[in-house]
Formats: C-alpha cells, sequence, structure tokens
C-alpha cells in the first residue's frame, strides 16, 4: 500500500537505525510527543532497534488522557439527560470519569454515538431535530478543523440543537510546560506530524530558541520516527538548534491556512486543565462568543452546575507524570495489577494513543527491567 | 375489512396489510401457519422438514457427532457479500467443519420484530435457502417467534447443526504441538471491513466484500488427501489474533507469527489504517487457521490453494514451546512484540 509499505520498510528502517548508531556519541533524551508515535515506537518495538545511550521519552500527545475528570464527567451527565444524544470518537468511550465512563451510559441507556466524522453528528441533529445532538470535541489542532466546520454550518443551517462540549487541546503550550518544568530532563523533540499537518511549524521557533532545544516535526511510520529521531541525534550531537521537518511529504512551514482560518474564526484560546499535569495558559480552545449558542457548556451550563464541583482524579493515577515523561508506564506500581484495560484508573490505559495502553498491549502486563 | 372477504368469528386476526411482521405471526393461529408454510417450508424443502413435526429425525451411523450452534444478529441485515441468512448457513457449517465434521442437518430459530418486511424476510430465507443447498446441507428444523417492535432489531437467527465426523479424525486445541505449522486460509479481515463500511456509511471501503462462505468442502479434503490435520478453527469475532491465543492457552504452547506475510487485501488494509483498526482482530467469516506438522505445511497449503475460498492461503507462523505472554508478532521491521487479546472491541480512533 502506498505511503505505508514504503514506510515500514525492514531494510530502511535497519538503515536508519545504524545511521542513528553511528552517529550518536553521547546519551540523549528525546520526546516523542503524539501519542500516535509512541503506539508505532512501542508496535513496530523502534526503541530495540536503538542504541541504549539513545532514550525515548513519551509525550502529553494523547487527547484522550489528558482530558480532565470534570469534563468526562459533564459528558456522562449529558449524555444521561433526557432527550440528549452524545457523539463522541470512539476512543472515548472507556475513559473512566468519577461518574463512569461512556459505554456505562450507554448501557443504561442514554444515547451514546460514535462518530466517523462530525459531519456525522451534524446529519444526526438535522434527523433528529427534536432531540439535542451534543459532541464530544477532543483532540489537538489535528481535529479542531473539522469541529469548527461542523459549527459554522450548523450555524449555516440554523440548527438549533447542535453544541460542541469542547475539549481540544493545544501541542505548544504543553511543550513549553514540560520544557520550563525544574524537572525538566528532555533534551530534543519529535513533534507531532499530523498537529503540524494542519499548523505548520513557523511556532515551534520561539520554542526551540528559547529553550535549546531542537525539535523535527516528525511522522508516524517506523521509517519516519526513525528517521527523525536520526535528524534529532544529529542536531544534538553538532550542538544545533533548528526546527527540521522529516514529514514532508505532508508538512509544509505554513502549515494548512484554510484549516487554521476555520479553527480560529470559531475558537479561541483558553486557560485549560490538563489530566493529572494541571491548568496550562492558553492550552485548550473554546467556543468564541459569536458562535455561543453551539457551546455546550453555555447551553446546558445550569445542568451542569446543578452537580457540584469537579470531581478529583484518582490519586493511585499516576497519568500525570507518565504524560511528562516523568514515568515509564510499567514502572507505575499501578500498571498492569489495580489498573488494567478492563479496569482502568486513567485515560492512558484505555485510549489508542496512550502510552500505558500502548504498554500493555505491545509489551504485556508483566513488568519488564526498562 | 370489504365486503368480499368472508367473516370468520373463529379466529380473529388482526387487520394486516400482510406486508410486515406482525405479533400474530408468532401467535400459533393461522398467520403463523401460514408464514411457516409459504415462507420457511417453499424455501427450505426437504423431506425431514415437510412432516412439520416437533423435531427432525433420521437413523444415525455408527461413528462420531458433532453438534454445533451459534447466533446471528449482524446489522445490517444485507452487506456486500451476504446477509443475515446466508451467515447464519455459513457460520454454522463452519463451526462443523473446524471439527472436521461433514455438515449434514442444520435447525434454523427465528426471532422476528413485529414491523419486519415480510419481503426482507423472504429474501433472508431464500438466502439461507440458497446457501444450505449450494452447501450441501438441509434446514430440517425450526422456530419462529415475534417480539414487540423495539425489542428486537430487525431478525435475529439461530442456526444448530450436526455433522458427522470421519471415523480416525480428532481435531482439538491439545493436539496442537510444538513445531507445527501455522496456516491462515486467506486475506484477512474483509468481512468486518465489509459490514462496518455500509453499517458506518463508510464510502472509502467501497468494494470490500464480505469473505462469508462454507469452509467444510477444503476442510473434508485437507482431510482426505491425508494431512493430519491438529486444529483448525475460524476466525471469527475477535479475528486471527483472538483465536491464535484461545488456541495457545488451551494447547498450553506458544506461538509466533509473522506480520509480513499474513495476508490482508489492500482495500482492508487501507480501510483499517485510515480507521485506526488492526486486521489481525477484525471479524472474518469464511476464514479459518490451521495447525498442521511442519513437514505437511507445503502439502496443505497446495490443497488449500486449490478452493476459492482458500485461494490466498500462507504459511505465516509455527508453534513453540509455552512461553508467556503466549503469541508473539515478528513485526515488519523485524522485532517482535506481544500479539495479546482486546479487552473489547476495536474502536476507531480520533485522529
Amino acid at each position: 500500500m502506498k505511503y505505508v509499505d514504503e514506510f515500514r520498510d525492514r531494510a530502511v528502517a535497519s538503515a536508519l537505525a545504524e545511521r542513528i548508531k553511528q552517529i550518536v556519541r553521547r546519551p540523549w533524551t528525546i520526546m516523542e510527543v503524539c501519542g500516535g508515535q509512541t503506539h508505532s515506537i512501542v508496535k513496530f518495538g523502534l526503541d530495540e532497534l536503538l542504541p541504549e545511550t539513545v532514550r525515548l521519552v513519551h509525550g502529553p500527545g494523547c487527547p484522550v488522557c489528558v482530558t480532565p475528570i470534570g469534563l468526562i464527567d459533564d459528558a456522562v451527565r449529558l449524555a444521561r439527560q433526557p432527550g440528549v444524544i452524545i457523539c463522541s470518537f470512539g476512543d472515548m468511550l472507556r475513559v473512566p470519569g468519577s461518574q463512569g465512563d461512556l459505554f456505562g451510559a450507554k448501557a443504561e441507556g442514554a444515547d451514546v454515538r460514535i462518530v466517523y466524522s462530525p459531519l456525522d453528528a451534524l446529519e444526526l441533529a438535522r434527523a433528529n431535530p427534536n432531540r439535542q445532538v451534543v459532541c464530544f470535541a477532543v483532540g489537538f489542532e489535528t481535529t479542531a478543523p473539522p469541529w469548527a466546520m461542523a459549527v459554522v454550518q450548523a450555524k449555516a443551517l440554523k440548527l438549533t440543537n447542535f453544541s460542541l462540549l469542547v475539549a481540544h487541546v493545544l501541542v505548544p503550550p504543553a511543550m513549553e510546560a514540560i520544557l520550563s518544568s525544574p524537572q525538566n530532563w528532555i533534551q530534543g523533540f519529535l513533534a507531532a506530524g499530523h498537529v503540524c499537518t494542519v499548523m505548520g511549524y513557523e511556532e515551534y521557533d520561539a520554542i526551540a530558541m528559547r529553550y535549546r532545544v531542537p525539535i523535527v516535526v516528525t511522522g508516524f511510520e517506523p521509517v519516519d520516527v526513525l528517521e527523525g529521531i536520526a535528524m534529532l541525534v544529529s542536531q544534538l550531537e553538532a550542538g544545533r538548534v533548528e526546527v527540521e521537518n522529516q514529514y514532508v511529504r505532508s508538512v509544509s512551514r505554513e502549515g494548512n491556512r484554510q484549516a487554521q482560518a476555520i479553527v480560529d474564526e470559531v475558537f479561541e484560546p483558553a486557560l485549560r486543565a490538563w489530566r493529572g499535569i494541571g491548568e496550562i495558559p492558553r492550552s485548550g480552545l473554546q467556543i468564541r462568543s459569536t458562535y455561543t449558542d453551539f457551546d455546550a457548556a453555555v447551553r446546558f451550563r445550569d445542568v451542569l452546575a446543578s452537580f457540584g464541583p469537579a470531581a478529583q482524579e484518582d490519586p493511585e493515577c499516576q497519568s500525570g507524570l507518565v504524560l511528562q515523561g516523568l514515568l515509564k508506564p510499567m514502572d507505575c506500581p499501578a500498571f498492569g495489577s489495580k489498573c488494567t484495560p478492563e479496569r482502568p484508573l486513567g485515560a492512558p490505559m484505555v485510549s489508542s494513543e496512550g502510552a500505558c495502553a500502548a504498554y500493555y498491549r505491545y509489551r504485556g502486563n508483566v513488568k519488564r527491567e526498562a | 375489512m370489504s365486503n368480499n372477504q368472508p367473516f370468520e368469528p373463529a379466529c380473529p386476526l388482526p387487520t394486516t396489510d400482510k406486508k410486515t411482521v406482525q405479533l400474530a405471526h408468532g401467535g400459533g393461529g393461522r398467520l403463523m401457519r401460514d408464514l411457516i408454510q409459504e415462507v420457511f417450508v417453499h424455501a427450505f424443502d426437504n423431506a425431514m422438514l415437510a412432516p412439520l413435526h416437533d423435531g427432525a429425525t433420521w437413523p444415525v451411523e455408527k461413528g462420531t457427532l458433532a453438534f454445533t450452534t451459534d447466533s446471528y444478529v449482524v446489522h445490517p441485515l444485507f452487506f456486500p457479500g451476504g446477509d443475515i441468512g446466508s451467515l447464519a448457513v455459513h457460520g454454522t457449517i463452519n463451526d462443523l467443519a473446524m471439527c472436521g465434521a461433514k455438515p449434514l442437518y442444520l435447525s434454523a430459530g427465528f426471532i422476528l420484530e413485529e414491523g419486519l418486511s415480510l419481503d426482507v424476510l423472504q429474501q433472508i430465507v431464500n438466502s439461507m435457502a440458497k446457501a444450505a443447498r449450494a452447501a450441501g446441507v438441509s434446514i430440517v428444523t425450526g422456530d419462529t417467534k415475534v417480539v414487540d417492535r423495539g425489542k428486537g432489531d430487525g431478525i435475529f437467527i439461530n442456526t444448530a447443526g450436526v455433522g458427522l465426523v470421519p471415523s480416525g479424525i480428532r481435531i482439538v486445541p491439545r493436539l496442537i504441538q510444538p513445531g507445527d505449522a501455522i496456516l491462515v486460509s486467506g486475506d484477512l479481515g474483509s468481512h468486518g471491513v465489509a459490514v462496518l463500511s455500509v453499517r458506518e456509511g463508510l464510502t472509502f471501503a467501497g468494494d470490500v466484500t464480505s469473505d462469508s462462505a462454507p469452509l467444510h468442502q477444503v476442510v473434508g479434503e485437507l482431510i482426505e488427501s491425508g494431512i493430519e490435520i491438529h486444529c483448525l478453527r475460524d476466525l471469527t469475532r475477535g479475528g486471527l489474533a483472538s483465536a491464535l491465543n484461545e488456541l495457545a492457552v488451551a494447547a498450553k504452547v506458544g506461538m509466533i507469527v509473522e506480520e509480513a506475510v499474513i495476508p490482508v487485501s489492500e482495500p482492508v488494509r487501507g480501510a483499517c489504517e485510515l480507521l485506526g483498526l488492526d486486521p489481525l482482530y477484525v471479524a472474518n467469516e469464511g476464514r479459518f487457521v490451521a495447525m498442521v506438522p511442519e513437514s505437511q505445511a507445503e502439502a496443505a497449503l497446495a490443497v488449500m490453494r486449490r478452493h476459492a475460498v482458500s485461494g490466498r492461503a500462507a504459511h505465516v507462523g509455527r508453534v513453540t514451546e509455552r512461553h508467556a505472554p503466549p503469541v508473539i508478532i515478528q513485526t515488519v521491521v523485524g522485532t517482535h512484540r506481544i500479539l495479546d487479546l482486546l479487552s473489547g472491541e476495536q474502536l476507531p480512533r480520533i485522529c
């Protein structure tokens, strides 16, 4: 299959791994930002191909994982409201809130639908004029444009039963939060290829310069990841600090301007809490006042307020440390014992991009030597 | 009621357009009798069903019988490459075939939802009859129930089947041994992707058709050709990955498979890549895995490749001594990881 097979080629992957071994002189700690990259690394065992001196640390780039428990509770509560249809992408449904997950709500009779595209949710709203269709809009910059487009369409269609419960987050503020932490040990980043497909990578220049950290925009296939690591290690060994683009088949420096414009039309940056990490200024998206009719947090303000303050996350779940690269999943005391995909303490164990899920699924539930 | 219809006080039939299933179709009265005669008996037409007794009877031969049952609740009822009717016949035939049995007789139990179109029912029943005839099995007994509207999904079908295992043949997981070759009968994931594509309106997966097919003929020829089959398993829900895990645990062995040689068609791969699904966990309805001695792998593959249902059969791995986790996959880049059971269904990813 074109664009897949050539990037999973064993000979090319081996050659890249060999190149990395030849370049590297000193130990380096590299963070891959995106959960999709984490899964690729663990699924294809790419870390096994690297010299021991190149240490990969998994980043916060799993939008499901960083959604705070309060927002998941809001989604579950709205799902239980009579007349409401909740739409979500699939892997949000198993994420536990303090009131159970959306699958549980569905089993109790709530109308929870998996959608494949925001436009499916729009169609659902048109087909069910007497029901309120609430979309749990979760993701990074990658999935913000289609949700924004759905809102613009809903306004054009004068729909009064379509709204978004927005849990969108932005990557650069999270990278800055990690870099500015006193515990930071990250020396280089593989930036998230699909986020940059939409956003470009101009905004990373400032981060690279301010924190003296090289960044390589990287794709998701094994050859992409290994090439990104080779480019990053070359920079680190040469003492260069640049923003480079490995994922040239998808990413341009300026990104997709049309997509950026539609996001900017509908959303604005806002303070957001990240699960296990805390609040980060201007790290989330919220619906602008011009589209406030489509904001579920506004439409259902009274319903949501009636439930009181947001719940606290399970103190046994150390997902905050995992998401910042400070703890490997299998080093968490709960991993594989108190926390499994069947009974997760936190989102990283159930999301398709969660680091804990990747280790559990591809490395087994036995703790191993790191 | 129009004037030219006779007044029949003995049986208060509901007024009906007779185009949809009514509760009375399951009520034991005339509508039910008509439905059985006109739809089921007419389509399934065979001497063992004809007496419409409480059950079918036949003389038994000496030997070993295989007996299985399965229920079918697929939505939508019709999908590219099949429908719930053909699936209900193939699925039970295949369960018998995996025991090494020649399928003989099936039962068919129908749970119909009030309001189901009788045309749809007829199409499904015709499809079952056609699938059964093509496979050389008879549907010899059945049952019909009707549930209130909203309490079913149009139609649910249960089929049970009886088959005859040739003498001297024993195909069970416990016979799997370290050193066995692991053979897969064809490309994986078509059924799951075909059903998903119509259920969710995924136009990009347009030309994928279900692999639903009866497997007893190829299994029969494997047996006749003297292949020492240790185990067979059809790769339905959970796909190859789940089947290997179940078999490895049951046989107390380990297994290693090679990702690069596991056949998956391009459209299925494409759809799975887009949706974030792993084809090794996607359902099939006409594929099986076989464990045979390594020395007979090539002969078995040659037999399998002579049949259209297993034309893309491939040698994908081998059985090893027991290890934990039990199933290991060599990735396309040459590294190894576990191939685990999923905790539930695969869910399409966010991005």
